[in-house]
């Protein structure tokens, strides 16, 4: 039996230390031998019991068990179940100690094991050295950088809504998924809030053929990394993303390192799940496909929706003067009070000629167009000459061939996600920016929880909601 | 029951370090309150039981009895019989524990005591920054000679 003692003193306040060492599966963040890490059967890291399964760096797979854990005296008890190095018997033990002396904390890493005959020196030069001892180094590094520990896990696997089949609401369910350990350049993310947007509705009625039944849908969702294996992100870090392919309702989620976006401390998860798609759709449209300036005349349809008010607000900001369409007189008064000027209340599509009405028959410069094929004619109508209309929707289905050689007029069709590809992060910031400087608001009014998604779907395509929309995993 | 707690760094090796503290009868060599210190009886001062007798600068008088002495486990304890602080049932303990990082000490002292309502928070101060904190500030620069 050989016995291997290190200890170092680390510059941080013992919460900050402990709250990163009582997560059984941070090593993989901050220690420089530990290569992808998991916790097994999706358990928390602080669940007493749980195993963690890991590469190290040099290639040797290792899978411990944790055995005790005390927030009260700051000690943590772990013994390999398999390992590929001929240690037996392996029972660790990490133990922190307040410095009261400069708020600093003692850790002392204690193991006993056994190992071949006459390999014990180099084993205990092992452990002690590249495993403790190096450990110490990169938990102070880690900690430096600002690395944080991630939120206590609830154990449970992945669980999400999945369209059973192409159709209504009632083929979403809410099931037991399976979630796995991030591949290089991925990374696994506890989702605490999921946007929903209209897209997902067409990908549930299998319009765009992005998904082959059962599958999880959604398209945007704000968490918390819980394991990394993609430099610039660690365990703890809040992100968002918006991007196919669909399958954002679901509790917890392996993706891309490249499709994330870190959230600044300003922007909370609800806020960032509930305006990434459609912040960034607001960008693109009045920024990249059509740059609107002072004075243009901006024509919004469903003005009071998710992606029409963010339109509204970022267009009246930037000077425009805003018309829009909307059902009721009570998503009027949500569009004026979000920046629309001229709402129109209109259930059958007939805003041309009001819309040239407040243009004194100029018609708009600009017209966002989320409807589609029910609202053409009108749009073509309301068009002022060499105006640009944008289709990026069709709510009422998609659009006949249009001919718009009677007004000069240019068409778009464009998608956002043709736009993330080169420009996530100054289009993400961009957004971010307009919320922090109150350009951009997150109207929240619908809050479901994740198993309820066919309910939040039934709502929107019934209109029965304004603003943004967000299912809570 | 009031917990105070102190703990830091001693830039020296443990057995150093143990080597002067070790001694029950020693505080005047190392503490900065302490004038003069017997033990009682002629005992030994590593002798279980033994009561230490000694007079601070302020001329205090204290007794304390040795309850507990480690020499593996680099930790001893003690508690105090007479003394004009106004605690009772204090016991304290003082251990060190090797930094291997650096080769030195990591050093913890830790009481127990009940004393007057009201007391707490200025025997708590007392206790934890005048006498601990200041003990291990004099010790850093003995064992640094």
């Amino acid at each position: 039996m050989i016995r291997v003692r290190r200890s170092a003193v680390i510059d941080a306040p013992i919460e900050r230390v402990w709250a990163v060492l009582r997560d059984f599966n941070s090593h993989a963040a901050w220690h420089p031998a530990v290569g992808p890490s998991t916790i097994e059967r999706g358990e928390a890291p602080d669940q007493v019991g749980c195993v963690r399964e890991f590469t190290l760096k040099d290639g040797h797979q290792i899978r411990e068990q944790l055995l005790a854990l005390s927030d009260r005296d700051h000690v943590s008890t772990y013994c390999i179940l398999d390992a590929t190095l001929p240690m037996r018997s392996y029972v660790a033990t990490v133990q922190l100690r307040r410095v009261t002396d400069g708020d600093r904390t003692f850790w002392h890493w204690e193991s006993t094991f056994d190992v071949p005959r006459g390999r014990e020196r180099e084993f205990e030069q092992l452990v002690g050295g590249q495993v403790y001892e190096a450990g110490f180094t990169g938990l102070a590094a880690f900690l430096q950088r600002g690395g944080r520990s991630s939120p206590p896990l609830q154990a449970v696997d992945a669980q999400g809504v999945v369209a059973t089949a192409f159709g209504g609401p009632e083929v979403l369910q809410f099931r037991r998924l399976g979630s796995r350990p991030p591949t290089s350049g991925e990374v696994r993310l506890r989702q605490t809030a999921i946007g929903v947007n209209y897209i997902d509705v067409y990908i549930r009625k299998g319009l765009y053929g992005m998904i082959e039944p059962p599958a999880a849908i959604g398209m945007e969702a704000a968490g918390v990394v819980i394991e990394s294996n993609a430099p610039g992100f660690s365990p703890g870090d809040r992100v968002a993303y918006a991007c196919p392919p669909p399958g954002a309702y679901v509790t917890m989620r392996t993706m891309p390192a490249a499709q994330l976006v870190l959230l600044p401390d300003h922007v909370d998860e609800e806020t960032a799940a509930a305006i990434m798609l459609k912040g960034m759709t607001a960008e693109y449209l009045l920024h990249r496909t059509h740059r609107v300036k002072p004075g243009d005349t901006v024509l919004v349809h469903a003005a009071a929706g998710g992606v029409g008010l963010l339109l509204c607000q970022w267009a009246r900001a930037l000077g425009a003067r805003v018309v829009g369409t909307v059902s009721s007189e009570t998503k009027a008064e949500l569009a004026r009070a979000n920046g629309c000027e001229h709402p129109i209340v209109t259930r059958t599509y007939s805003f041309a000629e009001k819309t040239k009405q407040v243009t004194g028959g100029r018609g708009a410069d600009v017209i966002y167009d989320g409807l589609g094929r029910e609202a053409a004619q009108q749009n073509l109508a309301a068009l002022a000459t060499r105006g640009h209309w944008v289709s990026y929707g069709h709510a009422t289905g998609p659009l006949d061939a249009i001919n718009l050689s009677e007004k000069s007029g240019t068409f778009s069709q464009p998608a956002l996600f043709h736009y993330t590809a080169d420009d996530l992060h100054p289009m993400a910031g961009r957004v971010f920016t307009a919320l922090r400087d109150g350009i951009l608001k997150a109207d929240i009014r619908q809050r479901y929880p994740l198993a309820a998604a066919a309910d939040a779907h039934r709502d929107l395509e019934a209109r029965r909601t304004t603003g943004q929309i967000v299912l809570l995993a | 029951m009031i917990k105070v707690y102190t703990s830091s760094v001693i830039d020296a090796p443990a057995d150093a370090v143990w080597a002067r503290v070790r001694d029950f009868n020693g505080l005047p060599q190392w503490t900065p309150f302490v004038v003069e210190s017997r033990i009682e009886e002629g005992q030994p001062a590593d002798r279980i039981g033994c009561v230490r007798n000694f007079r601070l600068r302020d001329g205090g008088m204290i007794r304390e009895r040795l309850l507990t002495l480690s020499d593996y486990d680099y930790q001893c304890s003690y508690a105090i019989l007479e003394s004009p602080l106004g605690v009772e049932n204090y016991v304290a303990t003082l251990k060190l524990t090797p930094i291997t990082e650096g080769n030195r000490t990591f050093a913890e002292w830790w009481a127990e005591f009940d004393c007057a309502p009201g007391r707490e928070q200025a025997l708590t101060e007392q206790i934890g920054q005048g006498v601990f904190q200041a003990a291990f500030d004099s010790l850093k620069k003995v064992v640094a000679r």
